[in-house]
């Protein structure tokens, strides 16, 4: 029988139930108010109180009013169906919601029942399986859906038998498989699995090595991210966060993208939904709204939802990666997950850690980045998550709790940056203060020997020390002036303005700039080094600054055309004719 | 939920705090309104049967055997077209001296708006100062603060781009707004002629501070019935933000809670998100549109309130007196409309976007020159033109008191461009200056 409550204190979303029967840390259980039942969680037990996090308004709620445990955890649905659709934090489709306002303790359900997915088997009658493995598939969106053992499902089966090809619904048995203990389980397309657990259905977990392509050069080239690998963007409001999580999310080469919109505007949203039905993905000139699931979960929507909003997007994309397809898992923005926490943690009355987030801000945030990765599946094939969250600093100052936790867990680190932003020079990344560790993982190396070329990673390490420079360099200029130092020195300052404005500096609002695939960095990259290389000779500073404001407009215009257009090529001859001439004199 | 417990009478109060009062009682629902010997309070925590009370009007000679009344019901305020030129106080009373409002009773700080039923907003809303229409153009659904020191004109500006603007209705949310400044406002629109379109809400600094948490509500709740129910569209000004975080952290200092940055409640962010989200454009038309004030202290915006607040606005407008003409101009440096390229360029002329660039990079050359200039260094010729643009662009362009339309401004800075540079210099598309360009 299921144990049952009474409400018996409510502050806020904090409501304490006295229970009658067993309950379990993160158990679900509903509320009734007024005849509207309520999602709840429960995150503290003392004796028979049950503490629970309601994920709506709790207003009319009375002392004496009945809820309902649910025995298990809070759970995402999982089967085909879930791609081009738009959730809340908890997987509710927004789209089959009726009215324009969201209705109180209104759920429905994040599949379609009716829908018939032609199915292909993949395995056989008699094979030996585990949770996890590929029973067979059905085309979604244009991408193989795998349907798989479900993850629940403990120990070695036996497949007894599995369906023809043909339509199916997600609620038909597929196939009944027996266990070692020699009962019989009956398969669908669907299975249950709860957000705030891993999905660790895979053989191994290797350190990630393949670079994620997303077009965005001061990422792809200087700080690359990696399939399967984290990163997290910390900066002031109005220096582009969004700009570059939107970016990132069109043009990365990812089979999955998943979009958490965690705690932010409900404009930006709307701008997804608005524009990703009619952009194309530049990797396969599909809509990009048939690879993308947005989790919506807006600042006005109940704090306690958001902070499982992430969890239900994590899960969803662990769900493709045991697929064996690419994932992309964006967070906007992490910060605003922390504040959920911190609001739970202060009702509690938790002692506090620094800036009255909870105490264990850290462990959270490193388990939840350690949930993305590069899996081999027991088939041989491999899958990924890569995880990019944004983090919004108070004040825009790094040193605070959530920043420095996600610094101790995410690989890569692009620090969006105010004095950039003022200066017009966007993408706002400080080129000096952000990294990528991945640069300096030997796999990844030899990956991009192979794959871009073997001088690949020197240059990119040159460039980095050439930017470095250069800022000094400026520091010295200001206080000495111009005339205070070498014409060499400005040489030198001038080279790190050309990486700078060529290679950092890019139009996210421009169709050619917007995005450059890899050749076409390579191409940059080789080029912007053996100027920078080169020899010059120059009598004034008034010289260096002319020459190398002409070149970098040049090569603003080359950004601006379509690569190998005649254009482009006009364009280079111009850059080629600039340097002959200069060192011909 | 509309059980008749309202009728009992409790007379027993077990604590009592500044702001709050607690007493036993049973079948008293959360949020749910009640009376302490004719003050107006509100159910903030439930214990078992020990319930406590936000007192709004303070806690100031409530003796422990107050009359406790409950309502059960939540805040409401009373909606219909008869809102129109009325003024209330923080409960939806009014204090104009009018009759009591006859319409629909509505429970304030209701639902939030399903975001796919959200549209994109794409309607300009032209104001008439270049400040704000050109460099940084508003948008219906769209909000954004102003973002300003005590001593700036914040009010003035705010009641010029109300008058202005053309909306449908106005609807005015002063919280702990002095007297002069009620007064201000309320002599503004009536000599306006524009009184029958607005609605306000008025909390001054004579009544008490925890009233004016219900402001906001209000002011929305009667925003949502217009733009709902009727279709029109509403702007919204909120006056002043800063002064409603300061009561919500008073409440919290007096429930015990541990403060986060600056003495704010760790909820400060989603406390500010559930108001400034209430800015919608509706898919039948209807849209709110929520201009705002942040006062700051010494222009510092990493305080608690004007960050959190920056995070969750689109975008935001400083003004700045410029020395040089002696006018208050909209800062073209920091002022951010981040909605503003859903419309310039599209349902303005094509040359504004890059009109308005290429004049604030002038402006910024001229901000350069002039550090030279002060730093002791030899001015150029350019350096030169670029100042004497300067001057003429925040006096014809970005002081306050301007009043064109978009297409007129795009004509001054044309010949701005044109007195002072070579097109050239000011660094546009060719096809644009062949087009634009004074002769």
């Amino acid at each position: 029988m299921a144990t049952k409550g009474i409400v018996k204190g409510i502050v806020s979303n904090l409501v304490t139930l006295e229970v009658d029967g067993p309950v379990s840390q993160n158990e679900i259980c509903y509320i009734s108010v007024g005849g509207v039942k309520l999602m709840s969680e429960v995150i503290k037990v003392i004796g028979q109180n049950a503490f629970v996090q309601v994920f709506e308004s709790t207003r009319g709620m009375r002392v004496g009013d009945e809820a309902e445990f649910d025995g298990h955890m809070l759970e995402v649905t999982l089967g085909p169906g879930m791609l081009s659709r738009n959730y809340d934090g908890l997987q509710n489709d927004l789209d089959k919601m009726e009215g324009i306002f969201l209705k109180r303790g209104e759920y429905t359900f994040p599949l379609d029942n009716d829908k018939k997915w032609d199915f292909k088997p993949l395995a056989h009658t008699g094979d030996k399986v585990k949770a996890g493995d590929w029973l067979g598939e059905v085309d979604e969106n244009f991408q193989p859906h795998k349907i798989m053992v479900p993850f629940v499902f403990e120990g070695t089966y036996t497949i007894q038998t599995l369906v023809e090809e043909g339509p199916y619904t997600i609620n038909d048995t597929i196939a009944v498989l027996t266990g070692e203990d020699g009962k019989d389980v009956k398969v669908t397309m669907t299975q249950k699995w709860p957000v705030k657990k891993a999905i660790i259905c895979y053989n191994a977990k290797p350190r990630p090595y393949k670079l994620l392509e997303t077009g965005v050069r001061t990422i792809d080239t200087v700080n690359p991210i990696v399939e399967g690998g984290t990163g997290f963007i910390p900066g002031p409001f109005g220096t582009g966060k969004t700009v570059m999580q939107h970016a990132i999310s069109k043009q990365a080469e990812a089979d999955i993208v998943i979009i958490a919109a965690c705690g932010e505007r409900a404009n930006e949203v709307v701008e997804i939904f608005a524009e990703f039905p009619h952009l194309i993905d530049p990797h396969t000139g599909r809509k990009l709204m048939e690879r993308t699931i947005i989790i919506a979960n807006t600042s006005n929507m109940p704090v306690a939802a958001r902070e499982a909003s992430v969890y239900t997007a994590m899960t969803i994309a662990e769900y493709y990666r045991s697929m064996g397809l690419k994932v992309l898992l964006m967070a906007d923005s992490t910060s605003r997950w922390a504040q959920a926490l911190r609001e739970m943690s202060n009702r509690l009355e938790e002692l506090p850690g620094p800036d009255a987030f909870p105490m264990d801000l850290s462990a959270i945030i490193a388990n939840f980045y350690a949930r993305a990765g590069y899996v081999e599946l027991s088939n041989g094939a491999t899958g990924s998550v890569t995880f990019i969250g944004t983090v919004s600093p108070a004040g825009g100052n790094l040193k605070e709790p959530v920043t420095e936790n996600t610094k101790k867990v995410a690989r890569c680190f692009y620090a969006l940056e105010q004095e950039r932003a003022d200066r017009k020079r966007y993408p706002a990344i400080n080129p000096i203060d952000s990294y990528s560790k991945y640069i300096e993982y030997p796999e990844f190396q030899e990956y991009i020997a192979r794959h871009i070329s073997p001088s690949w990673i020197e240059k990119v390490n040159e460039i980095k020390t050439r930017m470095l420079r250069g800022k000094e360099i400026s520091e010295q200029i200001n206080i000495l002036g111009d005339d205070g130092v070498p014409v060499d020195y400005h040489i030198t300052f001038w080279k790190s303005e050309l990486i700078d404005f060529v290679i950092l500096q890019q139009d996210a609002f421009d169709d050619v700039d917007a995005v450059t695939p890899l050749d076409r960095q390579e191409f940059m990259l080789d080029k912007v080094v053996d100027i920078c290389r080169g020899e010059f000779k120059f009598d004034t500073f008034i010289e260096v600054i002319d020459f190398f404001k002409n070149l970098i407009n040049v090569f603003k215009q080359m950004n601006y055309s379509a690569y190998k257009s005649e254009q482009f090529y006009n364009f280079n001859e111009q850059l080629d004719n600039l340097l002959k001439e200069r060192t011909e004199n | 939920m509309a059980t008749k417990a309202f009728q009992k009478i409790y007379t027993k109060i077990t604590q009592i705090t500044k702001a709050t009062c607690s007493l036993k009682a049973t079948g008293v629902g959360y949020d749910e309104l009640a009376s302490v010997n004719g003050k107006l309070a509100q159910v903030v925590k439930i214990i078992g049967d020990e319930v406590t009370l936000q007192v709004f009007s303070g806690t100031e000679g409530i003796p422990t055997n107050a009359e406790v009344v409950f309502m059960g019901k939540a805040p409401t305020l009373k909606v219909g077209e008869q809102l129109a030129s009325r003024f209330f106080n923080a409960y939806g009373d009014p204090i104009d001296g009018g009759p009591e409002i006859d319409g629909k009773e509505v429970e304030i700080g209701g639902p939030s708006v399903n975001p796919v039923r959200r549209e994109q907003p794409s309607e300009l809303i032209a104001t008439g100062i270049a400040g704000i229409d050109l460099n940084n153009t508003l948008v219906t659904g769209q909000k954004i603060p102003f973002f300003a020191d005590p001593d700036q004109p914040f009010n003035q500006v705010m009641a010029l781009v109300a008058l202005r603007a053309e909306s449908d209705k106005i609807i005015l949310g002063g919280m702990g707004m002095t007297n002069d400044d009620y007064l201000f406002f309320k002599n503004t629109f009536s000599n306006a002629g524009a009184l029958d379109r607005i609605v306000s809400f008025i909390n001054t600094t004579e009544n008490p501070s925890v009233e004016r948490l219900l402001i906001p509500d209000m002011a929305l709740t009667a925003a949502e019935y217009f733009a709902v129910q009727k279709n029109e569209k509403v702007l919204v000004l909120l006056t002043d933000m800063t002064n409603y975080a300061d009561a919500l952290a008073i409440v919290s200092n007096r429930m015990d809670q541990i403060p986060s940055k600056d003495s704010m409640p760790g909820s400060i962010y989603s406390d500010l998100a559930k108001i400034y989200e209430k800015a919608v454009q509706f898919p039948d038309g209807g849209s709110i549109t929520i201009i705002a004030v942040t006062t700051l202290s010494g222009g510092d915006i990493t305080h608690a309130v004007p960050d959190n607040t920056g995070y969750i606005t689109e975008g935001q407008l400083y003004l700045r007196r410029d020395s040089d003409i002696g006018k208050v101009i909209v800062d073209p440096f920091r002022s951010l409309s981040r909605l503003k390229q859903l419309v310039t360029g599209k349902k303005t002329r094509p040359d504004h976007p890059q009109v308005m660039n290429a004049a604030v990079r002038l402006y910024a050359d001229a901000a350069n020159a002039k550090t030279k200039l002060e730093n002791g260094f030899d001015l150029t010729d350019y350096d030169n033109r670029t100042l004497a643009f300067a001057k003429d662009y925040s006096d014809k362009l970005l002081a306050i008191d301007v009043n064109l339309n978009t297409t007129e401004m795009l004509d001054v800075a044309w010949e701005l461009f044109a007195k002072y540079f070579t097109p050239a210099e000011v660094n546009i598309k060719q096809e644009l200056v062949d087009k634009y360009w004074k002769n």
